[in-house]
């Protein structure tokens, strides 16, 4: 493997960053140069954010081009469409997308069905899952919040990043006391 | 904290390893106003100054962060201030004298290409180096966001001059690994030395003071920027093709090289003023053709575009011809811009691949006030009752009253305008208008415009939103707030005195959420004849979240 590009989108206040902070430290554990970007500011607040990360033996950009990514993770389907030119069909790009929708509450044009979302991201892509993570997550624990470690267990069958890895960097980046509930809802996923 | 790691290769955000480097430089003394993208600079040193034995402080706005700093410095202590772009706008009155009497003192500033952050203009502050003849430094990367950090610290006090060290974006919000080594303490007592042949600029002392500054540049280009190894020429195969690069572009040169499998000689420029004219005159003799990449202004492009004249009068300069005049660069624009030159294809078709993209004409999800945010009911009642009213508006998390369905707030500027503009609408025309102002940028630059309102008998209405917090980048205190610089309890400076003391004879305070009272209140003071100010109290509910959790 040279690098491996992984495009994170979803709303502010998803906890998006977590995502990236565990992956960059399992890349960096698993003995890989690494970059990731985020942004922060007026993105935040309820708007789209994407971060990216990638890791590989030398990496320059934080960024990934147009068509690079390995997976796309979703955690919210139209956060998928919309960062889905980082997906295509030549570099088979995955999207693992959790189906919970965030409609926006000031726009002009209609929230797209999820069918039609669907089949638009499979120009951009060789695979797609759908995951229902947020209703896992309230199931589990009482708290969406934490859907986003059921999306990380089930792309960790796919990212090329050891599962203790994952589980080390997911205990540097999560308090203690709500680390034995993430484990289980990592694990979760990764059994699916 | 991460930035205190003992480790030897922490994953640091861009911002951190400015911090981490100024503690490895031994910086005892750090001043800021919060602007994002540079805000998690002063909350980092926020959360350690004390565990570390260092002074930091959250300065009323961005000139008085740099006099503090420029105090401290000229007492000698190991000083760094930091701010955004505009920041240094507020800076630069004084960013020229301080730099002419040659304080030792680390700046570090960020533009924000595409204006990821910043609602004002996508200015290149680059000119500001030129202008006030203070040596800049560009890294291109967390690493070298750290280490550029300690190389001004050393240049700053080795030459006696302000180094200004200048992060994009891309700088501050990528999280990277970064070398670490040892935290160090220098001094913290300071003394202020008289030397009045040294501080005095009244004239004739201020044009011998900038014929001193030019010498000093001049020497500073001879014994640094010409040797340094962060000028460095990072060799490629044999080429005809030669490119020049500062800051972030350069990542996106080595990943298109990759893109389209070539490899060119680069000269990579971390220091670009001054620049080294006799590296830069001596790469370019050795090409025929010269793509220049830098974001925003064509800064270096003019200055190669000049070297060349003497150095290699045939020579073919690019730039700005293939590559963007606005907005951030991208490794797309790279493979682009090298494409064109080499005539080679790069393996993806981005073009392509983006016009299928824009056809699925996705819908937008603009930023919005929190959905819990106090200042959504007064936004809703101000829309009803006023809504022809001229409304001014300030820089802060209420600019998004701005969009539909509130409509609040016709135009935006910079820090403190809306006063001053409202203002002068006010003067010329019959229209109602009321200025809207944040707490902290009202301390920032909004007592002057309201004294001026006084002063000069106008008759707006001034709401100043006191959510108790800098919200919008990242809930920092303020001289009205709770909380000290470093987190400790304390009585903020109350408004509403500030206000009575400006001569202002009607004031309310009031609950933004209480619709009745906005309502009541706004009437009541339209048509008053004198300057009106309504205080809408109440503490941002996101910070209140974030506080709950932090004592989890």
């Amino acid at each position: 493997m040279k690098e491996y590009n992984i495009v994170l989108s979803g709303v502010g206040g998803q906890g998006l960053l977590t995502l990236i902070k565990i992956l960059d430290d399992a890349a960096m554990l698993q003995g890989y140069d690494l970059k990731s970007s985020e942004l922060h500011g007026l993105a935040q607040r309820g708007g789209s954010v994407t971060g990216h990360v990638r890791f590989g033996k030398k990496i320059y950009s934080s960024l990934i081009m147009e068509g690079e990514a390995d997976l796309v993770i979703g955690l919210e389907p139209l956060e998928a469409l919309r960062s889905c030119y980082y997906g295509s069909q030549s570099n088979k790009t995955i999207f693992i997308i959790n189906n919970q929708k965030i409609v926006p509450p000031s726009t002009s044009k209609e929230y797209p069905k999820l069918e039609k979302i669907l089949s638009n991201i499979k120009k951009f892509s060789s695979k797609q899952i759908i995951l229902n993570a947020s209703d896992v997550a309230k199931e589990v624990s009482g708290d969406e919040m934490m859907s986003n470690i059921y999306m990380l267990g089930y792309a960790s069958k796919f990212i090329p990043l050891k599962k203790e890895n994952i589980l080390k960097a997911m205990s540097i980046n999560i308090k203690p006391k709500y680390f034995a509930i993430n484990k289980k809802i990592f694990n979760m996923g990764l059994d699916v | 904290m991460k930035v205190l790691s003992k480790e030897k290769n922490v994953i640091l955000l861009g911002n951190e390893a400015v911090v981490r480097g100024a503690l490895e430089a031994g910086i005892m003394f750090a001043s800021t106003y919060p602007g994002t993208p540079v805000s998690e600079i002063g909350d980092t040193f926020s959360r350690i100054a004390k565990e570390t034995g260092r002074y930091f402080e959250y300065s009323t706005n961005e000139k008085i962060a740099l006099e503090v700093a420029t105090g401290a410095a000229l007492s000698g202590i190991k000083s760094l201030v930091s701010f955004k772009h505009f920041g240094l706008n507020v800076a630069a009155d004084s960013l020229m004298p301080i730099a002419y009497v040659g304080t030792p003192l680390v700046i570090i500033m960020a533009d924000d290409p595409n204006c990821w952050s910043s609602a004002q203009s996508e200015q290149d502050s680059r000119y500001y180096s030129r202008m006030a003849h203070i040596p800049m430094l560009e890294p291109s990367t967390p690493e070298e966001a750290k280490e550029f950090t300690k190389i001004a610290t050393e240049l700053a006090w080795k030459y006696k001059t302000p180094i200004i060290v200048r992060l994009t974006t891309r700088v501050s919000h990528t999280r990277g690994i970064v070398k670490c080594s040892n935290i160090k303490k220098t001094n913290m007592g300071g003394f202020f030395k008289k030397d009045i042949n040294r501080y005095n600029n009244l004239p004739p002392n201020t044009v011998r003071m900038h014929i001193e500054i030019l010498q000093k540049i001049e020497k500073i280009k001879k014994e640094v920027s010409e040797k340094i190894k962060i000028n460095q020429i990072i060799g490629g195969k044999k080429s005809d093709i030669g490119i020049i690069v500062s800051g972030v572009g350069f990542n996106y040169v080595m990943e298109a090289f990759d893109d389209i499998g070539i490899k060119l000689p680069v000269l990579k420029l971390g220091m670009t003023y001054p620049a080294p004219d006799k590296k830069i005159s001596s790469f370019i003799k050795k090409f025929k053709k010269i793509l220049v990449v830098e974001e925003l202004d064509p800064v270096l492009e003019n200055h190669v575009r000049m070297l060349a004249k003497d150095a290699n009068p045939k020579l073919k300069i690019y730039g700005k011809d293939l590559l963007p005049k606005a907005g951030e660069y991208k490794e797309e624009s790279l493979v682009y811009a090298l494409s064109k030159l080499t005539k080679i294809k790069c393996r993806i078709d981005v073009a392509t691949h983006m016009k299928q993209y824009h056809k699925l004409n996705v819908p937008r999800r603009p930023p919005l006030l929190c959905y819990k945010c106090q200042y959504r009911p007064l936004f809703s009642v101000l829309h009803e009752i006023a809504p022809d009213a001229v409304f001014g508006g300030d820089i802060g998390c209420y600019i998004l009253g701005m969009y539909p369905p509130y409509n609040v707030q016709d135009f935006i500027f910079s820090m403190g305008a809306s006063q001053g503009v409202t203002h002068g609408i006010k003067k010329v025309s019959k229209q109602k208008a009321i200025a809207i102002i944040g707490d902290s940028t009202f301390f920032h630059a909004g007592i002057p415009g309201l004294i001026n309102a006084v002063y000069n008998k106008s008759n707006p209405i001034i709401i100043i939103l006191d959510n108790r917090i800098t919200a919008m980048t990242g809930h920092q205190p303020h001289p009205g707030s709770d909380f000290t610089s470093t987190w400790e309890k304390q009585d903020g400076i109350s408004i509403e005195n500030i206000v009575r003391a400006c001569g202002v004879k009607n004031i309310r305070i009031i609950d933004p959420t209480n619709m009745d009272e906005v309502k009541k209140t706004v009437k009541e003071f339209m048509n008053n004849k004198e300057v009106s100010v309504i205080i809408a109290k109440k503490q941002c509910w996101l910070f209140g979240e974030k506080m709950k959790r932090r004592s989890e």
